[in-house]
Order: structure tokens, then sequence, then C-alpha cells
């Protein structure tokens, strides 16, 4: 802030604090010929419309007061008058935020630690580890449930972690590693083929999961699957690739929907799924809880 | 009609009958929406009647439809006669009558169809922002137009209050409205980040401020000592309070911004000139009351001073809750809860449209040549229905947002969070529920309002409206 804007601050600020104790002054003098306490002002408006004279009610001069020699305590301990940053030296940012999350450190993280060396498949599944799975599960309810819902069985374009079928593989590592970096799934546009193509090929696909489809245009399909770059990503045999996080479409999981429509709309326009990488966010020892945690959902 | 020795009541009576009209399509708009929150399957698939689409219009219907019809038909009732002067500038009055109606047309339109700035209070899109900012120009001109050719010497203290939440709406609205347009359905904000957050919010509390506090003020200062029969309570008070109040309440709207990106010198500024808030939101509400001190039995026996006065314990209310609210300690647990939510219908429907609806039932009968309404059992059914509506509401959603604060911030021993955001929704069922109900009354209140109205205008003959304007007062 510029020195013109914090003094343009102060300076709007305590006229204003002023103004009103001037005000209240101003008000209370009694001026000579002015109507006494219990007289009518003397002014009539609209036939009948008066006023008295009454004085200002003592119990709310006094809340008055109050709030207006809090307000010049609170600009003299705060931020608050432009650049014066207030003689206690507090900040949202430094003292509140940096301060609560050092000393919610100090607390918490010890006891996310403990768990650290643990293998993650025994934390999934030892009983003596239930504990630890309740905290991944009280982390997942925090930080995951907004997209893969709080059961985590997913939701259209968001996947179901309780299912065993896994895009990016279902490994502890993959599963620490999705979550630590995050993961993008691109499946590109494939709107140059034209409709009729893309039918073709969406009765192929169907056909991949055993779904009853048009035989004709499901052969013919597949030379397009073949050939204008459907394996690359998920193979030759449509079974995918966890590499890639390149669905199988032989099964019968849809990510975003498993209609003859929406599987036109998928080859067409395409579609981009994105994790959110949480390293920064959380740490490697609440995302060791939360691997865990989604592990185990898929372990019974 | 037309004549100089008339006042100006056609555009009076046109404002009045369609606030009662706006009042039932915004309040059953919010019945709506509160049947969806408790029901959240019940408009399923109908973009047009999605809760993100209808919420803004039940907003804009209730506050500027409604609110704003009651504000043009009191204040252009308030500012003839105590000006003792028609309506200045001829033709002027009926066109904000027209164009407030357009506006109000537009927005049902364009709002539903999904058509919004995004900014709350003000969605509606540039071509309508400009349109109202014409029509409230034109309203400034009557209005102050009508005070320079007063016939008294005083400016009546109604007519202050009026006066300001004229002039701040103004400023208001085409600062906070600044777009750079792109099509005739879009445009984006003038303003960047956290300075668009900070425009918006005062814009968006000095909404509150002047439209709905300042303003109402305004027809409080006339309607209650009118229904009461006696002198208003403190002229000195009514200084004090009105000077203090619209200088403070500029200061306040980054009370809607604690906790965010917004620098911290104006979370402070915005909280202590909250608090300062408190005594002139009181004077107010001080000299409402105490005008009835020496005619308390009138209570008892009419329901139209019923519904002023007890606005005045609701503005009262609210206006103690706002400043509490402000403070950062516990907006850190009323912000983003229903809690809020409870406030401000507090404010809305136990102020505003309270306040409303007494000066409407004072109001209406003497339009239509009447002494008074139809049927005064049926307002103080109204009465009843109304405020066991409000307290139904506001108790709902003060005992949700509380326990939705708490539960966000309850935290487990290992620091993780207690309950996950959907818990909190699923407790809050019982709580929707009741505040559906309570709406459903306020708006049953309205239809027995729109009934009694009928009945009293259709009785009721407007050649017989009083509507001369008296001689100058020798002095």
């Amino acid at each position: 802030m510029s020195s013109f804007w914090s003094v343009w601050i102060i300076a709007l600020t305590v006229a204003n604090i002023l103004g009103c104790f001037w005000l209240i002054w101003w008000t209370m003098r009694r001026r000579a010929g002015e109507a006494v306490q219990g007289d009518v002002t003397g002014h009539t408006w609209d036939g009948d419309l008066q006023e008295y004279n009454n004085p200002l009610p003592r119990w709310w001069l006094w809340l008055f007061y109050i709030t207006l020699f809090f307000a010049a305590g609170y600009l003299a301990l705060y931020p608050g008058l432009g650049k014066f940053a207030g003689l206690l030296g507090w900040s949202s940012h430094g003292s509140q935020y940096e301060g609560e999350m050092a000393k919610a450190a100090e607390k918490y993280d010890p006891i996310f630690k403990q768990y650290a060396a643990v293998p993650v498949a025994d934390l999934a599944t030892k009983p003596e580890y239930k504990e630890a799975r309740e905290m991944g599960k009280r982390l997942f309810l925090t930080y995951c449930m907004q997209c893969h819902g709080s059961d985590a069985g997913g939701s259209r374009g968001f996947p179901n972690l309780t299912d065993g079928d896994w895009l990016w593989g279902g490994s502890p590592e993959q599963i620490e590693a999705t979550i630590t970096n995050g993961r993008i799934g691109v499946m590109p546009s494939h709107a140059h083929l034209g409709d009729d193509q893309i039918e073709k090929v969406a009765n192929y696909v169907m056909s991949l999961s055993g779904r009853s489809v048009d035989a004709a245009k499901a052969e013919e399909g597949k030379q397009v699957f073949m050939t204008v770059g459907c394996t690359g990503c998920h193979g030759m045999d449509a079974t995918g690739n966890q590499m890639l996080g390149a669905p199988n479409l032989t099964d019968s999981t849809w990510l975003y929907g498993g209609s003859p429509g929406v599987i036109k709309q998928t080859i067409t326009k395409g579609r981009n799924g994105v994790m959110p990488a949480q390293k920064d966010l959380l740490g490697e020892e609440k995302i060791h809880l939360l691997t865990s945690y989604v592990y185990s959902l898929s372990q019974k | 009609m037309e004549s100089q020795t008339t006042y100006n009541y056609k555009v009076v009576r046109q404002f009045a009958i369609m606030t009662v009209v706006w009042g039932i399509v915004g309040m059953l708009v919010g019945v709506i929406i509160a049947a969806q929150l408790a029901f959240p399957e019940l408009t399923d698939g109908i973009s047009w009647l999605s809760y993100g689409r209808l919420r803004p219009l039940h907003t804009n219907a209730v506050i500027f439809a409604f609110g704003g019809s009651a504000l043009f038909a009191t204040s252009y009732y308030v500012v003839q006669r105590t000006n003792q002067a028609r309506l200045f500038g001829g033709p002027l009055a009926a066109f904000t009558f027209w164009g407030w109606t357009a506006i109000i047309v537009l927005a049902a339109v364009t709002l539903p169809l999904g058509i919004t700035s995004g900014k709350e209070y003000a969605e509606l899109e540039w071509p309508i922002d400009l349109l109202i900012a014409v029509v409230w120009v034109v309203y400034a001109i009557v209005f102050f137009g009508t005070i320079m050719k007063r016939k008294v010497k005083h400016i009546y203290v109604a007519n202050w209050f009026f006066g300001a939440f004229i002039l701040t709406i103004a400023v208001l609205h085409i600062v906070n409205s600044a777009f750079i347009p792109v099509t005739l359905t879009k445009g984006y904000s003038f303003y960047p980040g956290a300075i668009d957050a900070m425009v918006q919010w005062w814009y968006g509390h000095n909404a509150v401020g002047f439209f709905l506090t300042t303003a109402f003020l305004g027809m409080m200062y006339y309607f209650i000592p009118k229904q009461a029969g006696r002198p208003v309570y403190s002229y000195r008070l009514s200084v004090v309070h009105f000077w203090a109040l619209i200088s403070t309440y500029m200061w306040a709207g980054p009370h809607h911004l604690h906790y965010t990106a917004l620098p911290d010198w104006a979370q402070s500024v915005g909280m202590v000139f909250s608090l300062i808030l408190l005594a002139p939101s009181w004077g107010g509400m001080i000299n409402g009351i105490m005008t009835l001190s020496g005619a308390w039995h009138k209570l008892r026996t009419d329901p139209v001073l019923k519904f002023l006065i007890v606005s005045l314990s609701f503005y009262g209310m609210s206006t103690f809750e706002g400043p509490m609210m402000s403070i950062k300690t516990v907006n850190a647990l009323s912000h983003y809860t229903d809690w809020t939510v409870g406030h401000v219908h507090s404010g809305a429907l136990g102020w505003v449209a309270m306040v409303s609806i007494g000066s409407l039932y004072y109001l209406i009968p003497r339009l239509f040549g009447k002494i008074e309404m139809y049927s005064m059992r049926l307002v103080e059914l109204h009465f009843w229905v109304a405020t066991i509506g409000v307290v139904l509401y506001i108790a709902a959603m003060w005992i949700a947002g509380v326990m939705q604060g708490l539960m966000w911030r309850a935290v487990n021993a290992d620091g993780t969070l207690t309950y996950s955001f959907i818990e909190s929704v699923e407790r809050t069922y019982p709580f929707y529920y009741v505040r559906l109900l309570g709406g459903a009354m306020f708006l049953t209140g309205m239809l027995i309002m729109a009934y009694n109205v009928w009945k009293t205008t259709s009785e009721g003959r407007v050649a017989d409206a009083d509507d001369a304007i008296p001689a100058p007062a020798a002095h």
C-alpha cells in the first residue's frame, strides 16, 4: 500500500470515529429557544405529525461510547489504520494461520508419524491397525469424498475405489503414487472420424463386453479400432494400459457411462480426467494412511 | 386529477397493489427453494426450476420487487403529504412505475434462463442494470424535485431517510454494476479479484444498509407516529442516529469477507464500524417504540400497530445480531452456515416485510377512500400467522447454523475433522422442514392480505380518497 492510500484510509477512519463523538456532543447541547424536554419542537407536518425533543437515552449513549472506544482500541492493537500494523503485531496469515498450523503440526504430526514405517498391506489388513484405517477414513472423508463419494463408490467421471478395478494400478505403491502426484487421464477427441465410423467403433467397443450389437457394424468397427489409433492406449485386446490410465474396455465398468450415446460422445469429444496431486497439501504420512484406507476398500 | 391541487395517488396506488402481488410471487419462490432444500430431488432435471436459478429470482423479487415497490409507494405518499406538494415532474412518476415493473419482469425472465452476472443481489445483466440506473435517476428527480417545491419550511425526518436511500443506492448500483459488455446477455465485472469482491460487498452490505434499513426507517418515521397518533419520541435522537447510521454503514461491507484474501486492514475496519453501527441502528428502534409511550394500550387492539411495533422488535434484534456476527471470532463460527440465512430473514421478514405490511394496511384504505381495511380481524390473523412463521423460520436457522458451525470445526484427537460435510447436511434436514413451514406460513399471511386488499379496494372508490393538498399553514 502506498503512503498516500495509507494516509487516506487513516484520515477517513479517524474522521468518521471522531465525527460520531462530535455528533453526540453537538446534539446533546441545548440551544437557546429550543423546546424543553417533554415539549414538541413546534413543527407540524401533514396535519398531526410532531416531534418531542427528548434527550438521548443515557443507556443508549453509553452503548454508543463503548463501541466507539472499542473501535479506537481495536485499531490501535490490530492492523486497520492503513499501513500501521497494530501494537500486537498480529496478522491473519503470519501470526494466526502459520501460528496455528505450527501448533497443529507439533501436536498431530507424531500421531501420523507412528505409522509411516508400517507397510500399507499391514495397515490395511491387520487388526492392530484398525485405528490407522479409521484415521485414513477420516482423511478420506475430508479430502477425497467430494469427488469419489463418502462411500468411495465414485460417480460419473470419478472412479469407484471399492471394486478392485484400477485405472492406474491397485498395488499399494501405485495407489500411493496416484495420491501423491495426481493423475491426468486423457482420451483425445476423434470427431474427425465422422459419425458413421464412430457409430461402428462404438458397436465394436460394446461387443467387447458381450453386449448385443449390430454384428456387421461391430465387424467394421473392429477394423477402425485397429487402424485409427485406439490400440495405442487401450491395447490390441482393448484391456487397457495402467501406465497410461487407459481403461479396460472389455469389462462392464464405465467411468463416464456405458450407454451407446455416452460411448459415442466419449469417442467424439474425448475425455479429460484429473486427480489432483496431494503431496504439498497432505504430506507423505497422511498420504500413507490414505493409501492404506483406499487399498483396504478392495481387499474384502 | 392531474391538477396541482391534488396529490398524485395514482402512482402510489399502483406501487401499493404491486407490493402485495410481488410479495406473493417472491415469497412463493422462496417457499419453493426452501422445499428444494428439504426435498432435494423436487425439480430434478428442470434447469429453469433449479435452486441456483430460483434463489437469485427469490432475492431479487422480495428485495427489489416487493421491498422496492413498497418503498416507491410509501416514499411517494410520504414526500407529498409531508411537503404539501404534488409529485414533481408530471409523467416522470408514472415512468418510474412502468420502468421498475419492466425491470422486475425482465428479471423474472432472465434469471430462470440462467442469465446472470453472478454478483449477489446484483445478478441482473448489464442492459437491465442500465435501465435500473435510468429509472433510479428519474426516481431521484421526482423525489427531490417534490422536496424542492415543498410548502412547509422544515423537511420531515422520514424524508431524510428516503433521500439518503435514493442517493446512496444510485451510487452503489452504478459503481458495482460497472461491466465490460461482451454480448447482450453477458458482461464481465470491471474490477479484478479481491477488489471485485470488496466492491461487491460494499454494494451488498449497503443494499442491506440503505435499501433494507435506512429506507424502511423512513417508512417507520411516518407510519408509526401516524398510526399511534403520538409525536415522534425524540427529534435530537433522530438527528444523531441518522448521520451516524449513514456514515458508518458505508464501512461495514468487509465483514462479509472475513478470513478471505481481503487485506487485514479492510477486515478490521469493516468489523469495528459494524460494531459502531449497533447504537445508531438502535436509535431508530428507540425512536419508533418510544413514540408509543402514553399509547401502549393501542397495541392490544390495533393489529396495524402490532405489525409496525413488532417489526421494530425484529429490527432491534437483527441489528444487534449483525454487529455480533461481524466480530471475527463469532464470524468464524457463523459464516457460510444457515445462521446467516436466519439473520437475513429476521431482518427481511421480521423487519422489512412486517413494517411494509403494517404501512400498507394504513395506506391502502386511505388510497381508496376508506377508513380502514375491509376486515381488521383478517389483519389480526395475518399478524399472528406471519409472526409465528418468522419465529419458526429464524429459530430453525439459528439452531441449524450453530450446529453446522460447531460440526464443521470439530476435530478428532489426530486433528482430522470429526464430521464430513454431508453429515452436517443430513443433520440439517429437520430444520429445513421447520423453515419450510415457517416460510409457508408467512406466504399464507400474504394471501390473507391479498384477499383483504382485494375486498377493500373493490368496495372503495378512488374518487373518495382525500388527496386535496391543504393550503400552507400561516406561520
